[in-house]
């Protein structure tokens, strides 16, 4: 019996000959945010990559909503309501900030309207005609996470959203970040900015070397320096 | 010192050519930007779309009606390419792709000439394309005319489909990071069969439409092949308003040197592109560190 949206279970990733991931399991239940921390090089982003579909686990077994995706093209699992926002963000700098919020609703079956997008950023408003490539550090991690909203996707994965970016910047995207958990939002989020992602949410995954290390609360992993220490650097 | 209604001639021929040759590096460019794959069977369809004119031609004189059928014909070839061969050389190194390509076209190319043999076809000018026009003190062939319009309208339709249509917003992504494409929901491996039909589709529209005024034969698309091969170069590679400038840009060259020396209208268009890749490696309008 579960009740969680996203189940990893036991699962090996690999890229070529090098064993990156060793059974993790995880579970997002709906309307949590979690977090999975980790130092460089943990493995973070390849569960990520092996939840979307972009790498495919060579053992173990995905589930969205009790459905097993791990197998599937990327493009099906987008369609089942996952979506990645990845950590190079991967903006099409050609396209405008309208045009890649268009392409992203494309497949949506319940995409929000560009004016819902527009109220919660209205920076993008302002740059919706402007090319990918002129946009900011800010501008484009906006734009990267607007599009998972356009497809409403049921879960969120978001590798390190606040990477490469000024505090200020940080500080609105935090906001941001806490206002989509308080609507409720599923989100597996990675970060190296332990304070910025233990600010909200609601559980924690700690990776060390593609071992899921620790698992708890975001205030028991606070209240235990040593291990903050041990596996995160901080 | 060629005469000044020769070198206006020239650049009215130089227009024409230009515009053909943006057409068929077009399709060429957006299979390369999107697919990743080098079409070397590229000049092979444009000459399939000119036997495909040659036929409909012979058996009812109608030049719309070759043209339609034409087009439907090179969508089936484009589709039936893609899914038969292509689309199984997508994850294989590049030496692979244009090997079966390459091969494609020589199997093209030898079915033609088995067919119909190997001698030159030769394609009547549509009724409304006869006769020369008088362009002040210029004499000038009305079809080469009425074809730079012609062609102008289909690239201006091939920019709306890119610029103003759903597929033309999942094409020109592709052409960027066509996995992000995929991550996004939409199926890219329709989209890579779309966008090859299409590709394939210019090429033999271009073939259609200059079999009036060229010499048909099997081996016809060899040459042209080369110059939209220098004119994406030029324009850089995967992009289309690179394919158009630079297909205009080739046009003109050739035709405008060969109003002084013939033989060095090819000569020429390769120092141009040698130039330019000296200065501008990814070509006018080519982002740094594609391809
Ligand atoms: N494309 C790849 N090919 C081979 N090894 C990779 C690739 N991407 C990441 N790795 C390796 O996999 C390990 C985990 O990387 P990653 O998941 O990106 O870590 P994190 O996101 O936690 O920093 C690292 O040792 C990294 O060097
Ligand atoms: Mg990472």
């Amino acid at each position: 019996m579960s009740t969680s949206l996203l189940e990893v279970e036991a699962i090996n990733s690999f890229y070529g000959d090098s064993h990156i991931l060793f059974d993790v399991s995880l579970t997002v239940g709906r309307n949590e945010v979690v977090a999975l921390l980790g130092r460089n090089g943990a493995g973070k982003t390849t569960t990520l990559r092996s939840i979307m579909g972009l790498v495919t686990p060579r053992s173990g077994s995905i589930r969205l909503d009790g459905r097993a995706i791990s197998g599937l093209p990327p493009f099906e699992i987008a369609r089942l309501g996952l979506q990645l926002v990845p950590e190079e963000r991967a903006i099409f700098g050609q396209l405008t900030v309208e045009e890649n919020l268009r392409l992203a609703a494309l497949t949506a079956p319940q995409a929000w309207t560009l004016d819902r997008i527009y109220e919660f950023f209205p920076r993008l408003r302002e740059r919706r005609r402007s090319g990918g490539r002129q946009l900011s550090g800010g501008e484009q991690q906006m734009l990267a996470i607007a599009r998972a909203l356009i497809r409403d996707a049921q879960v969120i994965l978001l590798d390190e959203p606040f990477e490469g970016l000024a505090p200020l910047i940080v500080r609105d995207l935090v906001r941001i970040s806490r206002d989509l958990a308080a609507q409720g939002r599923t989100i597996l989020v990675v970060e190296q900015n332990v304070v910025a992602a233990l600010s909200f949410a609601d559980r924690v995954y700690v990776l060390n070397n593609g071992h899921v290390a620790w698992e708890g609360t975001p205030a028991a992993l606070r209240g235990d320096p040593a291990l903050m220490k041990a596996h995160l650097g901080v | 010192m060629p005469s000044t209604a020769l070198l206006l001639s020239q650049a009215f021929n130089g227009l024409a050519l230009g515009t053909l040759l943006a057409l068929v590096a077009s399709g060429l460019t957006i299979i390369l930007g999107t697919l990743g794959v080098l079409n070397f069977a590229h000049g092979a369809l444009f000459m399939l779309g000119a036997y495909a004119m040659y036929v409909v031609m012979a058996h009812t004189g109608s030049w719309l009606l070759g043209l339609l059928a034409g087009g439907v014909f090179m969508l089936v070839v484009g589709v039936a390419l893609e899914r038969v061969l292509v689309r199984l050389f997508y994850q294989r190194p590049h030496e692979d792709q244009i090997l079966v390509t390459f091969g494609a076209g020589i199997v093209i190319v030898e079915a033609v000439r088995a067919y119909f043999g190997g001698n030159t076809k030769s394609v009547p000018t549509p009724s409304w394309g006869q006769g020369i026009v008088r362009l002040g003190f210029l004499f000038y062939p009305t079809y080469r005319l009425e074809l730079i319009g012609i062609v102008a309208a289909l690239l201006f339709a091939l920019y709306l489909v890119l610029y103003r249509t759903s597929i033309g917003l999942v094409v020109r992504a592709g052409i960027e990071d066509a996995r992000m494409v995929g991550v996004l929901g939409i199926n890219v491996r329709r989209a890579f069969l779309a966008v090859f039909a299409l590709g394939v589709l210019a090429a033999g529209a271009a073939g259609m439409l200059y079999a009036p005024i060229v010499s048909v034969q099997p081996d016809m698309g060899g040459s042209f092949l080369v110059e939209a091969f220098v004119v994406i170069v030029i324009g850089g590679l995967g992009s289309y308003p690179g394919a158009v400038v630079g297909g205009l840009i080739a046009g003109e060259i050739v035709s405008l040197t060969s109003a002084f020396n013939t033989a060095y209208s090819e000569v020429m268009l390769y120092a141009v592109m040698a130039l330019l890749l000296v200065l501008r490696p990814q070509g006018l309008f080519g982002s740094e560190g594609r391809v």
